[in-house]
């Protein structure tokens, strides 16, 4: 199957910047593995004075879209703290390449994975089997996917279906044996929901007046989201604002594009959280 | 940029000698075979001489032997439901491991609906044992389905001599040729095999035609109901220029049989003799019993679809079972069936040649690859 890979991903992969290993690094985090077909090792050069990454180097084995969020991984972390390092997303890993496609999210988990592991190796926190019993019975025999690690993937990416969650974590896309337990694990995420939602709506929301809430939306838009898409080729027009319902039209590369609903939800999660949590985003079809 | 397109186990380009021959079929003749009138009888008489087209490339006894599908997927369809449906006290179905997945994933449902599928292993040379289907042979079998030869790495299967064995037990006989077609020949003269099925893309006839062989004297039970049309064997409309293209193609397919084996074959292994001469590289399938134009290697601690884009990017076109191109995030499941270790299986390029691919485009083949290769090991964490 041709992916659909965005300019930026094609960019990073064909020269990918960073490639290797720090000969005197301070920490390094290995994740995957050959029988998974992908593997990422990450070494990291850390500044001791400010606890700041000054440089860090990779190496992987694996799809295009691994080796692209390898190196975008790596300029995302430069001159950035540990805490802040910790606090990326896979998901903002796959928005600095303008998206990935749904089945290519694992790839960003990888690399915050790998993260993860430097910055563990480097405080000198046991990372391996210790974590992985942390994180529960393996679920996914196949791909070695703990319980841990589907909770966690589906709480921090807000995933409602086991088509989602083979996508961020591989997990049920062996042979398959596991997806009943998978879709137990969605229930429970389920069930909880509601009253997160609930909970988080009230201290979240301000109150703003109609034009304030349009110009806010205007401003995340014109400051937050365009730039992004721009550097990819694309763009977007706000169409209309109803109440909470945000119409976008998107333009260039973005439209047609298979990372546009990857693309469309990020924003519609941006507005929500720095809006109002129910704000709905509608894609309008170009020349509609 | 000129696309060097060395994939034609996956489809061909239409040869202009068809193109030519199913125009007519697509502008002026355009009347329905089942009508009364001369315009369309015509018409009619254009599927019977395709048919004859097929039937002697095929070596079959009769044409009423072939019945025309809109693709493989549909005559192992058919053919499987058939047989099945004509043996009915039996309940078992013997396959292998490295079918189609026209077949395997039709075997997988058969196992839901209550049939007994057992799945032949292959060795590590992708061959299969005729003794172990000897042994798993009962009374009970209806059926035995056995590509002849594997899309993936080429390897042909003895399907003539698993017949006998097939019929010695009173089960039928089904093969998939649609990657044998034009490239080996097949012996139906000795009557073992009871359905055959073909494919026009994969002989350079367009998509969304195909055929299936079923022997005279084979029960036969239909898989699309309708019309009269295939005297009752397929209902639905023909699709006349498809058919017309079918018939031509497999003429032609016979007419460079020859080609392929002397021709297509000395540049198969040029480009794999200098592709094994890089380090660490294995071919995956038996040396000797290939299909002539087909080669399938694996390059260790690299990942397959890293290196399709790499050489697609320079127009190159060949396909990997890696498990980022396999849609299903495992290997290939004929790698995996033959014991390829993931070191390897991951790392895997199939290149399928045609008559119409040349000299200077394998040159350039084997000058882009080894680059391509040493780049991705640069960049892999796995180094030995």
């Amino acid at each position: 199957m041709a992916w659909n890979y965005t300019d930026l991903v094609k960019q990073h992969f064909f020269k990918p910047n960073n490639v290797g290993v720090l000969d005197n690094a301070d920490g390094t985090g290995k994740v995957g593995s050959i029988a998974c077909g992908d593997a990422l090792k990450l070494t990291i050069k850390v500044d001791k004075e400010n606890d700041t990454i000054e440089d860090s180097r990779f190496q992987t084995f694996g799809c295009g879209s691994a080796i692209a969020s390898s190196s975008i991984l790596t300029g995302m972390i430069k001159g950035k703290t540990l805490e802040e390092a910790l606090k990326i997303t896979n998901q903002e890993i796959a928005a600095a390449l303008g998206g990935l496609p749904p089945e290519k999210m694992h790839c960003s988990v990888m690399g915050r994975e790998a993260l993860e592991a430097a910055i563990a190796d480097y405080r000198g926190e046991k990372a391996g089997p210790e974590v992985e019993e942390d994180e529960g019975r393996i679920v996914c025999n196949c791909f070695g996917i703990t319980e841990g690690k589907i909770r966690k993937v589906v709480a921090e990416n807000n995933l409602r279906t086991v088509e989602d969650i083979t996508n961020y974590t591989k997990a049920g896309g062996g042979c398959g044996s596991c997806i009943d337990e998978i879709e137990t694990i969605l229930e429970e995420f389920s069930d909880a929901r509601p009253e997160q939602t609930q909970e988080k709506k009230k201290p979240k929301s301000p109150k703003l007046t109609n034009l304030q809430r349009i110009a806010l939306i205007q401003e995340i838009l014109d400051n937050e989201v365009r730039p992004i898409l721009q550097k990819d080729n694309g763009d977007l027009e706000l169409v209309d604002i109803d109440g909470l319902a945000v119409s976008i039209r998107m333009v260039g590369q973005c439209s047609g594009c298979r990372a546009a609903g990857l693309t469309t939800s990020w924003i519609e999660d941006k507005l929500k959280e720095i809006v109002d949590s129910s704000i709905t985003l509608n894609v309008v079809e170009e020349g509609a | 940029m000129h696309i060097i397109y060395l994939d034609n186990n996956a489809t061909t380009a239409v040869d202009p000698l068809v193109v030519e021959a199913m125009m007519p079929f697509l502008v002026e003749h355009y009347g329905n075979p089942s009508s009364m009138h001369e315009f369309g009888g015509n018409v009619a008489n254009a599927i019977e001489n395709a048919r004859e087209q097929v039937a002697s490339s095929l070596g079959a006894a009769h044409p009423t032997e072939i019945v025309f599908t809109s693709c493989g997927t549909e005559s192992d369809n058919t053919a499987i439901r058939s047989a099945l449906r004509s043996r009915k006290s039996r309940r078992r179905l013997i396959t292998t491991r490295v079918e189609h997945p026209a077949v395997l994933t039709l075997a997988r449902h058969l196992e839901r609906e209550g049939y007994d599928v057992t799945y032949l292993p292959v060795d590590g040379n992708g061959n299969v044992s005729l003794d172990l289907l000897e042994e798993e042979m009962d009374e009970d079998v209806a059926l035995v389905s056995m590509m002849a030869a594997n899309n993936e790495t080429g390897v042909i299967f003895p399907v003539e001599k698993a017949g006998r064995i097939a019929h010695e037990h009173g089960a039928l006989f089904h093969t998939d040729a649609v990657q044998t077609m034009g490239k080996v020949p097949l012996d139906l003269s000795g009557g073992n095999i009871d359905l055959l099925s073909i494919s026009g893309h994969k002989i350079h006839a367009p998509k969304g035609i195909g055929a299936l062989y079923v022997r005279r004297g084979c029960r036969f039970r239909p898989f699309l109901l309708g019309g009269h049309q295939e005297r009752g064997r397929r209902g639905g409309t023909e699709n006349v220029p498809g058919i017309v293209a079918l018939g031509k193609a497999a003429e032609l397919s016979q007419a460079h049989m020859d080609e392929e084996r002397t021709r297509v074959r000395a540049l198969r292994d040029r480009l794999e003799k200098s592709l094994l001469a890089m380090p660490d590289t294995r071919l995956n399938g038996d040396v000797d019993r290939r299909l002539p134009g087909t080669t399938n290697i694996s390059f260790k601690n690299v990942e397959g679809e890293a290196l399709l884009l790499m050489l697609d990017r320079k127009g190159i076109c060949a396909s990997s079972g890696s498990a980022c191109t396999s849609g299903t995030l495992e290997p290939s499941h004929v790698l995996r069936a033959m014991g390829v270790p993931f070191h390897f299986a991951h790392g895997s390029l199939r290149f399928s040649l045609c008559r119409v691919n040349t000299d200077e485009e394998v040159d350039l083949v084997i000058e882009a690859l080894p680059p391509i290769i040493e780049r991705l090991r640069e960049i892999s964490v796995f180094k030995d």
